[in-house]
This record gives structure tokens, sequence and C-alpha cells, in this order.
């Protein structure tokens, strides 16, 4: 018997500002709030209000026959509770449903995995609590920024605990084997791993408007004949995309809803059922294990990595960015947390992208690759000298650890002190209250000293 | 195919651009083999290349005169034969005696751009009729409004199609403020002529709405660039690990955007003092950049060397981190092509024309100075972006060549052709 597996992601970018070299040193929001505001709302109401609100109307109608999955970028669901709180409260009906799974995926949406470990597993720990926190299930099941995928990312992931990951059937990887299946990571066949099958993916979310294919009109009894059709073998069919594909990439007058409002029907018909990601991985069992060397994503023709790392240019962005990465994982500081996963978004990646694809790509206030990687690196460049004046820069990562822990060790330590201080001025308060300002006055410049050494060693080291 | 050119210069005699498109556009033609291109030039020096026919306006005559085979002989230089010379006078149309002619019956040109250049004009015209009625010839091809003239009475002789080449119009040669003697010219020219070139898509709409010409005979054909000699080639570039070097060489006119380019160095040394500016070459402006420059505190970081010619255009390419051309209007502009075939990363203004052929440069409108200092400081700073800029650059201006600009012109000749047949 043959499963769908529908999957749509939420994410979208929180927009860079134009920032000039002289702002360096002065300026340090570096955001778009105008842009932001509009585009998240134009998107809510053009594709996710009513591709969502379809969806719980579907899981309704169908009373636990139909199951999707959903996941959110933490970025978005950001701008989605500033901008667009109804998309929430519809997030939040779904879930009710009982007929959605919500996935993990990287908090900031960007490319850590292929740079830095320590801080991959914060941005995803980061994530994992949110969902958690909203939706109140843990979620089992990972997906990578722009299912980006390959071994060693498999083997984190799995070290963390998840059960699934979900990635692209590339056929570069695959080679003969069908992405119809599931399959386990390489070296640690307890990560299953869901490949989306991009041709019936891209029928809906690249074709379905297109007048010029030749199976245009797409009607979902066609649709689900594809699927049926498959050899009797074949158990899931992996359909990965963006939600906004319902509604900007396929307008809403394409009548795309009204095809995926037919699907389940049609698929009853048929004998064909929805799954949800975990419910493919408790109920199939893995053929084989999928072995990629090589990072793979879902972008892009190749379906790797080169269009945010192809060029010079980008290479350049991406290892300063990361080149801070350890301190910023060190540090306390909100503003700069928050600022850090704002501008790891592989989308600002994207933008400096010099690769010719045929189609257009929209590169929001950019005119040129060079125009985003200029903007991209002089926001880059105060962002570094704002991390760096936080720590001295000629301190090791380690040394600045171990200090770091210090401090904090001392910290608490003189918490404590001081409450023991308390405590026995207290005492001595009831045991001599006629005589209780000369020990007041002993107490005192005795706390000072405890904390003195402590706040030197700070005022030091950030000099 | 027979082709009968009217041009205003050509190497080794070059005053401008015109010179070196006029000379690529040849050459690009010659080498298909079986292109004839004849090219009438006022005054020829006798050393251009011999892979044409050079025709001296000054060596055709238009009033009969008797002389004898042996003085032509030493009067003509050698690329006219005395034959020549017989069977041109056997083709004067009119009565010209009234004109100021020489020995020969020949007019004198003083060449370049004198001060009587309306009435050279004119006598170009006049001797473009007797090489009309003389040479045979498939198509009529005039380059610039000097020669427009030439080729539309060329058209008139002959009944042969005239195709013409806009290298640049008033409008961007005046902001606007065009002259109503050279308007009147290139507009008559464009009126009488069967298809209309125009070095860029900015140019053709020029030519459209400030012509009123129609769209269907305006076509954009870019120029190219050669491949650098091998003695050019042979500059080293200066590397700058410690101070970058901008630079700006053009005329320093009110086309060409001086001041924005002052404008945007003041910007980029409020950030940072480790970038030298220079802004090569001379023109009327030059005396109020310096003043301009000295105004806003910079004149310790920006430099004045003066006109560069020959091989000293290169080096200063060569000597630089990043070339700017911020022209107000640039109908195509050849100069940031050059700087990229050295291997110096180019920001050029949206309002240049070679900006529709070039992707790996960065494009700036020229009154955003801000953009502009900020692309400047961008390449100085992130040895990623010259790198990209540096190597793609070079392997895309590689791909613009002559050659094939000279199959282009054919395709359009072809179908003039069949269209006047």
């Amino acid at each position: 018997m043959k499963t769908i597996c529908l999957y749509f992601e939420i994410h979208q970018i929180i927009h860079l500002k134009r920032y000039r070299c002289f702002d360096i040193g002065r300026d340090h929001y570096y955001f778009d709030d105008y842009e932001n505001e509009r585009s998240i709302t134009d998107i809510a109401e053009r594709s996710y209000i009513p591709a969502l609100t379809t969806l719980i109307q579907m899981a309704e109608a169908n009373k636990g026959a139909f199951k999707v999955a959903l996941s959110l970028s933490g970025v978005g669901l950001e701008q989605l509770e500033m901008y667009a709180p109804s998309v929430i409260e519809l997030l939040h009906q779904l879930n009710d449903t009982g007929c959605c799974e919500f996935l993990c995926e990287p908090y900031s949406h960007g490319l850590s995995s292929l740079a830095n470990e320590e801080c991959f597993r914060e941005d995803v720990e980061r994530m994992r609590l949110k969902v958690k926190q909203m939706f109140g299930k843990t979620p089992k099941v990972f997906r990578n920024s722009s299912l980006i995928y390959s071994n060693e990312i498999g083997a984190m992931v799995a070290d963390m605990g998840f059960k699934g990951i979900l990635t692209e059937g590339a056929k570069h990887v695959l080679g003969w084997k069908s992405p119809h299946y599931l399959y386990h990571c390489a070296g640690n066949p307890n990560l299953k791993v869901l490949l989306r099958d991009f041709k019936l993916s891209d029928d809906i979310s690249l074709r379905f408007n297109n007048s010029e294919w030749n199976e245009y009109p797409l009607f979902a009894d066609k649709y689900i004949g594809w699927i049926a059709d498959m050899p009797e073998e074949e158990q899931v069919i992996n359909i990965f995309m963006e939600l906004s594909a319902l509604g900007i990439a396929q307008p809403l007058s394409s009548n795309i809803l009204e095809f995926l409002r037919a699907l389940p029907a049609c698929a009853k018909e048929k004998g064909i059922t929805f799954s949800t990601p975990s419910e493919v991985i408790s109920k199939l069992k893995s053929v084989d294990q999928v072995d990629v060397p090589y990072p793979m994503s879902w972008v892009d023709e190749e379906r790797d990595i080169s269009c945010w790392l192809g060029n010079v240019m980008q290479r350049e962005a991406f290892d300063k960015l990361y080149s801070v990465a350890e301190r910023v994982h060190l540090c306390t500081d909100r503003r700069i947390k928050q600022d850090w996963s704002y501008m790891q978004a592989s989308n600002n990646f994207r933008f400096m992208t010099t690769k010719n694809t045929g189609i257009q790509l929209n590169r929001g206030i950019y005119d040129s690759p060079f125009d985003a990687f200029t903007n991209y690196m002089n926001i880059l460049g105060d962002f570094i000298s704002r991390v760096n004046s936080l720590y001295p820069v000629d301190m090791d990562n380690e040394e600045l650890n171990s200090l770091l822990t210090t401090i904090k060790n001392q910290g608490e330590e003189i918490v404590v002190l001081n409450k023991e201080l308390e405590k026995l001025q207290e005492k001595l308060e009831k045991l001599q209250p006629k005589e209780e300002k000369k020990p007041a006055k002993k107490a005192a410049p005795k706390k000072e000293p405890a904390k003195k050494p402590a706040a030197k060693k700070t005022t030091k080291k950030a000099e | 195919m027979k082709v009968l050119m009217f041009g205003w210069e050509f190497p080794p005699k070059i005053l401008g651009g015109l010179a070196v498109a006029s000379y690529g556009i040849t050459k690009g033609l010659s080498v298909q083999g079986d292109v004839e291109t004849t090219f009438c030039l006022p005054k020829p020096t006798g050393e251009e290349e011999k892979f044409l026919k050079i025709i001296g306006m000054n060596q055709v005559p238009v009033v009969w005169r008797d002389v004898n085979y042996d003085y032509l002989k030493s009067r003509l230089p050698d690329y006219t034969s005395p034959e020549e010379y017989y069977s041109f006078r056997d083709h004067i149309y009119a009565d010209f005696s009234y004109m100021h002619v020489n020995d020969l019956g020949c007019m004198e040109f003083a060449g370049g751009y004198p001060k009587n250049l309306h009435e050279e004009i004119n006598n170009y015209s006049i001797i473009a009729g007797v090489v009309a009625r003389r040479q045979e010839f498939d198509i009529i091809h005039a380059h610039d409004w000097l020669t427009y003239p030439a080729g539309v009475h060329a058209k008139m002789v002959s009944g042969k199609p005239l195709c013409i080449h806009v290298h640049a119009t008033d409008f961007d040669r005046s902001r606007g403020q065009v002259n109503p003697t050279v308007y009147s010219i290139e507009k008559n020219g464009m009126d009488h002529a069967d298809c209309i070139m125009c070095v860029s898509e900015l140019t053709r709409q020029t030519v459209i709405n400030q012509y009123h010409q129609d769209p269907r005979k305006c076509v954009a054909m870019h120029n190219a660039v050669y491949p650098l000699s091998q003695e050019l080639q042979d500059i080293p570039r200066v590397e700058h690990p410690q101070e970058k070097v901008v630079t700006f060489l053009g005329r320093i006119t009110m086309q060409k955007g001086p001041e924005y380019f002052v404008e945007a160095a003041a910007l980029v040394l409020k950030r940072t003092r480790n970038i030298r500016f220079v802004m090569a070459g001379s023109g009327d402006k030059l005396e109020e950049m310096i003043h301009l420059a000295a105004e806003r505190g910079i004149a310790d970081r920006f430099h004045f060397p003066g006109f560069q010619r020959g091989k000293q255009v290169y080096e200063a390419y060569k000597n630089s981190d990043v070339f700017v051309m911020p022209s107000v209007s640039e109908p195509f502009g050849i100069a940031p092509l050059e700087a990229m075939q050295c291997g110096t990363p180019s920001i050029i203004s949206k309002q240049s024309g070679c900006g529709e052929i070039l992707t790996n440069v960065i494009k700036v409108d020229y009154w955003d100075i801000n953009a502009m200092a900020d692309a400047i400081y961008s390449i100085c700073t992130n040895p990623s972006l010259f790198k990209y800029l540096q190597e793609e650059g070079i392997k895309e201006v590689d791909g613009i060549t002559w050659e094939k600009v000279g199959l282009k012109h054919r395709a359009i000749y072809e179908e003039l052709i069949r269209n006047n047949g």
C-alpha cells in the first residue's frame, strides 16, 4: 500500500536594510522593518492564510485520513508573531486537528551545518524548544535549511536524538535507486532518511500554473493516477515544498487549493493513504543506506550548495561570518545573538549568487550580486567589530571560555557568600540589638573586597 | 559585398573613440573575406593599415584640371594612382570652380575638428558625390553626424541603401542643450537612413525619442574591443597591499561626471585613509575639480596627473585597483572594457551604454555617490570581490570581439540589400 508524505515549509527572512560603509561603527541596526512587514503580510494574505485554512478544512473533512507535516524557521516564526499573528492562530488550529506533525529545523535557516557544529546544535536546540513550547510536542524529525544533507550532517542530527531527516531525492546521489522507499543514514542506521520526489513536488510547486507544460492543466485524479501507476512495491511518495508555493509561486487563481483539496478523495479511491514523517518512520523498514559524501540540497538543477557557496564572494562572506561563531556562542549578549541568527539566513548568501539558472531570482533591494555582497559585508564588518569588542581579540577562544567560566563561578560564589553574610548579619542583629551599627559597618567593607577582584578581571579583559 | 564607408577618423590618427570603433568595424568585416570596404577619409596620413581601400577625399577632384601623368605621380601619395585620379575626374558632376581648390582641382582638409568644421563637412559631402558616381558598391555606411550629409548624398546619387552609425548624439554631448545646426544634420541623416545603428540601447532610445525615428529601423549595435597587444600585455600589474588606487580616466567634462567621482572619494576617505584617488585626463572642468577636491579637504589623497596618451593609459589601468566611469550620459564608453582587459574591476554609471553588455562590473546611478563610494570601498576592502570581478571580467571582455560585431553588420547589410532590390 502506498502512502503520501506531504510536507510544507514556512520560512521568510528578516530583510537587511541598505547599509553603507559609512554606517559601520555608527549604526548597529541592520534590518529593513518596512520591507519585513510588507513582505510578510503580503505572503500571509496571499498564501499562508488561505493555504493553512484549506489544510485545516481538509484535516477536518477527512477525519484522520489526511495527514500533513509542517516546519517553521525561527526567523520566519518571529516575523509571523510580529506582523501576522493570525497565521500562528491557524497553525494552532491545524495542530489541534491532530493531523499535523511539526518538524524541527535550524532556527536561523542558516548554513551552520556546513560550518560549525556547536553553532548548528545551538541553532537546532533553540528551534526544538520553540516548537515544543508552541505546539506541545518535541519534534522527532528534522529538516535542514533547504534540505541540505550529507553523511556528516546526518551523524550530527542522529546524535541530537532525531529519528528521521528529510532531504532531496537527488538523481546524482540515488542513481538507479528510487526515492519511494525509506532509507537510513550511512553510518547511523537509527536515523531514517525520507527523500523528496522532486518530479512530483515540482509538478505542483513549479509547473502547476504553466500553460506551456504538456501536462497542463493538472487535476487531482491525474496526479493521484501517476502515483497509483507506480510499481506496487514502492511505498512512500514524499512531496515536499515551501508553503508559499501555494499562492505565491502558483497563484490562487490557478485553483491550486481546489487541486489540493481534491487530493485525499482521489487518493482514497485508489487506496493511497497520507502519513506524517514520524508515521512513515515507525511503519516502514529502511531498505538501504543512502551515502552522501558531499552536501546536497533541494535548490537548482545541481541540487548542491553552489547557490550559496558557489563563488569566491559567497565563500568569503561565509568564512568571515563563521569566523566569529565561537565568540558568539560564548557570549550572552541578547542583541548579538539575535542579529547573529538573522544574518545567518541562507537567503543572504543566495542574493550573491552569480549562477545563471535561467530562472529569475528575486534579489530584493539588490540589483546585482556585487551589490548584495557589498551590503552584507558592510553589515558583517560592523557586526564583527561588535563581537570583537565584547572580549579581547588576541585571546584564545579556549582561554576565554575558561575565564568566562571562572567569572561565572565566582559570580555565583559571591551571591552565595552574600546570602550567608546577610544571614549572619541578621543573626548578629538579633544577638546584639543595641550595638547594631558597628558590626554592620564592619560587614560592609568585607563585602566589597570579595567583589572587586572579579570585577577587575572582567574590566581588564574587556580592555 | 562592397561597402562604401564614410568616416572622419581612422587609426593611426586617433582623436577620440570614433577612430577605434571605425577600425574595429572595418576589421571585423574584413576577416569575413568577401566584404570589400572602401573607407573615405578627409585627410589620410598614408600610414593606415592596408586591409581596406582608403580614399583620401583631399585627392578627389571636383573641378576639371588638365594635369599630366608624371606631375600627378609626383603630387599624389602612393596609395592613390593617377589612373584613379583620372577616373574620378571623369565623374565630376557640377561646376565647383567657384570653390577654393588647389592645382589638382581638389579641396584641402585640415583634418580633425577645426574651427570651420561645418564648411569641411559640406566639402566632404560634395566630394562624396564624385566618389559615389565612380565607385561600385552595394551599401553605404556613414559614421557619426560629420559624414551623414555625405552618406545622404551618396544615397541620392546611387539609390543604394544607407546605413548610418550613431556613435554619439548631440544630446549626450550637451546634456540636452543641443546645437540646432548639429541637430538638423543629425536628424536629416537619420530621416534618410534605411537603417540606424546605435552603439547601445540607450542611444537607440535617444534616437527614437529625441529624433523621432521609427523604432523598426533603429538597431542597437554594441562596440567591442581588440585584444591587448603583446606590448601592452607585458606591462606588469602593480599590486598595492597598503594603499589602494582608484582611477578616473577620461575627458574631464560635464558629460563624464567628474564631480561625482570627487564627491564619492570624499565619502570614502571619511571612512578610511588607505585609498588614493587619481583623476587622469584633461578638459574644461579640470580646474573646477581641483578646487572641489581642495574644498572637500582630500587634496592630499587626490591626484591629477593630466592627459595620458598611448601606453600611459594602459599603465594607468594596470596601476589601479578600481576604475570608475561615472558618466552622466555615455553612448557606449569603451574605457571600462579596456580597464577590464587590464584586470581592473570597473564601476560604471547605469547611464553608460556599455553596461548593457557587461555583467561583471558594478553599476550605479551616476548621481548616487553613496552607492559609488560603497562600491569603491567594497572592492578595496574585500579581496574576494576584487578577485571575482578581475577574473570574470577578463573572461567576459575576451568574449566581446569585433569579429562578432562584423557578423552582425553583415546580416544587417544583407537584409538591407534584399529589401532594396
